[in-house]
């Protein structure tokens, strides 16, 4: 690597937005000019600068394969993930890492993060055995079981869910959608995605339990169906879908809360 | 089954209503103002159809009445992506104006 960086005499400058809380009043920009490297993405830059010119750079990272989810920034105003992000497509313009918006700063481009976990735990993301929990009679049909307690599951019914089990919670949608800006209560896209989810999975019995958080004026009600979270997410699990099928079903249930008043009630 | 403490799922539905009648009855207008000429979309012609027939007025009716909805339910979540967070009176006014509306138009066409 080195030897690629001393054959190569171009650079591009990123600007980073930098805070340290302990003596900032405020964030600022720090510029960085670095070689330019054709094959490096966004985050081998950052490794380069936190390595060479300023060890005090604070970002997370993990896998560097967009596995993870935990290198989120915004990269010229878009919610990206920066190993996946090329420096290539932005040279010989210079680029401006930000930390994802509608978060804290913790430090630089680390963000706090626990509101987001606070709502992913909020829709109760596990199957719900309601059969095995509370010896209950099953709501809807189950799976049938294997001799070592196994539900067995057809394709067609994994098909139903996979897409929206594949959130890596990376937060790129939380940062593009301006619902969460105007209204911070908002349980978000990809913590709605993952409650349809397990509602879509024929294992789970939890529904119900979901429906308060799902389909709460803070839930899917808080939706305008921008859809820039789909747009943006590097998983393609299209939140925004999720949220507009929960809210066929909710308009469903509503109607026939009255239809059938008794049912409706707990 | 769940049974919401609010009322955004009735007026969601409405504005979905809404937005099929616009786009299906846009296109039917503007493919008749395409294929047919002026004398066969003569006001006489429309108002005997429309005003005069029961077909004619429920059609009116099924065009017109969700689209109000519609429409203002975009205005009033528009307002709230621009930033203006209107109150409950807001809401009120907005959406008893669409039912005002609603009335009004079964009223005159009835
Ligand atoms: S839904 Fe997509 S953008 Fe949102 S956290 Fe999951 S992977 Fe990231």
């Amino acid at each position: 690597m080195t030897d690629m960086i001393k054959t190569n005499d171009r650079t591009i400058t990123l600007e980073i937005l930098r805070y340290n809380p302990e003596s900032d009043e405020a964030p600022t920009f720090g510029t960085f000019e670095i070689p330019y490297v054709e094959d490096w993405s966004l985050l081998d830059a950052l490794e380069y600068i936190k390595d060479e010119m300023d060890s005090s750079l604070s970002y997370r990272w993990s896998c560097r394969m967009a596995v993870c989810g935990s290198c989120g920034m915004v990269i010229n105003g878009k919610p990206q993930l920066g190993c996946e992000t090329f420096l290539r497509s932005y040279y010989p313009e210079k680029m401006r890492i930000e930390p994802l918006a509608n978060f804290p700063i913790e430090r630089d481009l680390v963000v706090d993060s626990s509101d987001f976990i606070k709502k992913l735990e909020s829709v109760k993301p596990y199957i719900i055995d309601a059969v095995d929990a509370t010896k209950a009679a099953p709501k809807k049909k189950q799976p049938e079981k294997t001799s070592t307690g196994v539900y067995k599951q057809k394709p067609a019914e994994l098909g139903l869910y996979k897409q929206f089990s594949m959130c890596i919670n990376c937060m790129l949608c939380y940062s593009a959608c301006p619902q969460m800006g105007l209204n911070p209560l908002f349980t978000g896209p990809a913590a709605l995605a993952l409650g349809h989810r397990y509602n879509l999975d024929n294992r789970d019995q939890g529904a119900d339990e979901r429906t308060e958080v799902i389909q709460d004026k803070n839930g899917v009600w808080s939706c305008t169906f921008v859809g820039y979270c789909s747009e943006v997410c590097p998983k393609n699990v299209d939140p925004a879908a999720a949220i507009n099928q929960n809210k066929a079903q909710g308009a469903q249930d509503w109607a026939l809360s009255f239809l059938m008043p008794r049912k409706g009630d707990k | 089954m769940s049974k919401p403490k609010h009322i955004e799922p009735l007026l969601w539905s409405l504005f979905g209503a809404g937005g099929m009648t616009i786009a299906f009855f846009m296109t039917g207008i503007i493919l008749s103002l395409v294929f047919f000429d002026a004398s066969t979309l003569s006001y006489e012609r429309m108002h005997a159809f429309f005003m005069e027939s029961w077909i004619g007025r429920l059609s009116i009716i099924v065009a017109l009445v969700p689209s109000y909805w519609g429409c203002i339910h975009r205005v009033y979540h528009g307002m709230h992506d621009l930033q203006i967070h209107a109150g409950n009176g807001i809401k009120v006014l907005c959406y008893g104006f669409a039912m005002v509306l609603s009335i009004a138009t079964v009223v005159v066409v009835i």
